[in-house]
């Protein structure tokens, strides 16, 4: 065993790699969750934006179209939970898992030749100066553009939520979807947007995991992130911050349990492996004894003759 | 303009046709998905739902049948229970696992020792491993207040390294020349869930399926459990009223959904799969997802479901070896069949009318 190996500036710089996919597909989550409704696709969701991504970053060269073809693809799967628990009324939890089951065997479909290709590579940013210090350097600022785009939108989404009347508009829905109604607002409306959103940021998510994080495609390569993102959203009590908190957290635990790995620990690598789920379960526990913050209409269909 | 108005009650019909349409559905969608690949969509549907049945073959694929549908019944037979009173188990895939681990464990720790006893061990060590698996988020929920759905999710992912860790190590074959995987339990005569009728594909894990059917028809209909699992999940809050304990449901529910998992698992390993080896488990416990909404969660239709969905698995190895369907397609096809079935289950608890609708 060598622990010396391991470069704890490296260490951290690829921590904030790992939490990136977490963190987009967790805040788009928690915007849907807002709203009241609860999705569990994200996994379903993440998986086709990942090979959609892949695939169009390696048909045209540029990574950053296959981010925006992911997103594309996140959101074009997820208008099919929302015309299930919409329009349809169909239950919210049965309508997620079948996005995830239905995700995972079209992007095993669309992917079988794209096994073993090498995606285009996504140039880190250079800033003048900061790039160049020592340790916090390459820490915080020779990342690619996603990562940043991660935590913008992080604050962008707790902005949104906190100060302006879309926020606000949102909450409304999701805390008693029947009072927003009578208020005059588009319950339907607003929740598909929400689950839209939702889809497109797990699209986001998942084609970072194929292009940058991997970067190559195999078949289930989201390997439970996506499920992971939903129980970060109620790790963080619903608050955009929380999230960011708990996907470094959980980078964290991914990073440093692969370093293990490579140096050798005397702990058999599937035990290492299993530490992401195990933790994801102890954290579950520790917080769930609050409830209180979580959106009332949580998981509550909406249907205006009522 | 369509618009919708809740019947005052569901509809018996719509309920019973919904899956029927459903599949209607999936086969012209899943026909329209089969010429998008470049494959002749009537004969990759003949090929899926007739060729194992009675095509040329069907005498070796009608023991296909059972053997893939038992664990799928099974496992859907106790998600049901669960589903019906709005408790999630989505981990039957881990249950799963772990039930073969223990049954395969306690099999081959008598090795190479041949007694009548070994087996029923077993059995009761699979469904014991499969319960201790889903107890986890049960006591979890109880006990905290933690989301059995991703509990027994993440646990699966759990399942599936521990089950890695025991085919490399634990469980290997010492006679294996470095392979991994464990002895096969098809040379081990004791621990071999042989065909009760050679070649039937009959074994100890369809008799089991068709109990469970039984078992759980008995529970929800004649039974007063079975009867607190329907209130619950219908009305919850007059389910409280009428003094129903949440935390017995649940640790039922989860348990026996598990002790199912874990007997599929079992029975797999013994028998068809024969060897604990790292890709041991191929998704039954999702699939079993789709069985149990298919069959309505009601243990006949899940019987007759888990059909539908075996022959699916079988008609799709045919298409992939005599049409070249990529066996994804498959895994698309039966993904769809959820959707199709989530969607048409509208026309059970709503009546679409046409014109605007009045101010309220």
């Amino acid at each position: 065993m060598d622990l010396s190996a391991i470069n704890p500036v490296l260490l951290i710089a690829s921590l904030m790699v790992a939490a990136t996919p977490l963190l987009l597909a967790a805040v788009g989550e928690l915007v849907v969750e807002k709203a009241g409704v609860l999705n569990l696709g994200v996994e379903g969701m993440m998986i086709v934006g990942a090979i959609a991504g892949f695939a169009t970053a390696v048909e045209s060269g540029s990574p950053l179209l296959g981010f925006v073809v992911a997103a594309i693809a996140g959101a074009a799967l997820s208008t099919l939970f929302a015309i299930l628990t919409q329009f349809a009324q169909a239950n919210q939890v049965a309508s997620g898992l079948s996005l995830t089951l239905f995700g995972l065997g079209l992007s095993a479909l669309m992917g079988q030749s794209y096994v073993g290709i090498k995606p285009p590579q996504m140039q880190d940013i250079h800033f003048p100066l900061l790039s160049d210090l020592p340790v916090v350097g390459p820490i915080l600022f020779t990342h690619d553009i996603i990562l940043y785009f991660g935590i913008a939108l992080t604050a962008a989404i707790w902005a949104v939520l906190k100060y302006s009347r879309v926020g606000l508009i949102l909450r409304a829905v999701g805390e008693n979807h029947d009072a927003a109604h009578a208020l005059g607002y588009k319950v339907l409306r607003i929740r598909v947007l929400a689950i839209l959103f939702g889809g497109a940021c797990a699209g986001m998510g998942g084609a970072y995991i194929s292009l940058i994080r991997v970067p190559q495609w195999t078949e289930g390569m989201t390997a439970g992130i996506g499920w992971i993102a939903l129980a970060l959203v109620v790790f963080a009590s619903w608050k955009p911050w929380r999230v960011l908190l708990g996907a470094y957290l959980f980078g964290g635990v991914t990073v440093v349990q692969l370093n293990l790995q490579a140096a050798g620990v005397a702990i058999p690598v599937e035990y290492l492996a299993m530490s992401p789920y195990l933790i994801t379960i102890v954290v579950l526990v520790i917080l769930s004894a609050d409830k209180s913050s979580a959106p009332a209409a949580l998981g509550r269909n909406f249907h205006a003759s009522r | 303009m369509i618009r919708l108005e809740k019947r005052p009650q569901p509809s018996r019909a719509w309920s019973i046709a919904t899956p029927l349409v459903a599949v209607l559905a999936t086969m012209i969608a899943g026909g329209l998905l089969f010429a998008i690949l470049g494959k002749d969509p009537v004969e990759a549907i003949r090929t899926i739902f007739w060729e194992p049945l009675f095509g040329e073959f069907a005498f070796y694929y009608r023991p296909q049948l059972l053997i893939k549908g038992a664990p799928l019944v099974l496992i859907a037979i106790g998600l049901s229970l669960g589903f019906r009173a709005g408790i999630w188990n989505i981990g039957a895939e881990g249950q799963y696992i772990m039930g073969a681990l223990f049954g395969a464990g306690m099999g081959l720790a008598f090795y190479p020792l041949e007694a009548w006893y070994i087996f029923p061990l077993m059995v009761i060590a699979g469904a014991f491993g499969g319960w201790l698996w889903a107890m986890i988020p049960a006591l979890l929920k109880v006990r905290f207040g933690t989301n059995e759905i991703l509990v027994s999710l993440m646990l699966v992912y759990v399942a599936e390294q521990f089950l890695a860790s025991m085919s490399l190590g634990l469980l290997k074959n010492p006679e294996g020349f470095g392979f991994p995987g464990s002895r096969n339990l098809q040379q081990y005569e004791s621990a071999h869930n042989a065909d009760l009728i050679a070649g039937s594909g009959m074994h100890w894990g369809v008799v089991a399926a068709l109990i469970a059917v039984i078992f759980a028809y008995v529970l929800l209909n004649r039974h007063m459990l079975g009867y607190q699992i329907r209130l619950t999940g219908e009305a919850p809050r007059a389910a409280r009223f009428a003094g129903v304990r949440p935390a017995r449901l649940i640790l039922f529910c989860l348990g026996a959904s598990g002790m199912l998992a874990g007997l599929a698992g079992m029975f797999e390993v013994s028998g068809p799969s024969g060897q604990v080896s790292i890709d041991f488990n191929v998704g039954y416990g999702f699939t079993a997802i789709i069985v149990a909404f298919l069959g309505r969660l009601h243990p006949v239709g899940i019987l007759l479901a888990g059909g539908l969905m075996a022959l699916t698995y079988i008609g799709g190895d045919i298409a992939q070896s005599n049409m070249g369907l990529p066996s994804a397609a498959i895994q698309v096809f039966q993904g769809m069949l959820l959707f199709f079935l989530l969607a048409f289950d509208l026309l059970t608890n709503f009546r679409l009318r046409l014109g605007k609708p009045e101010v309220a």
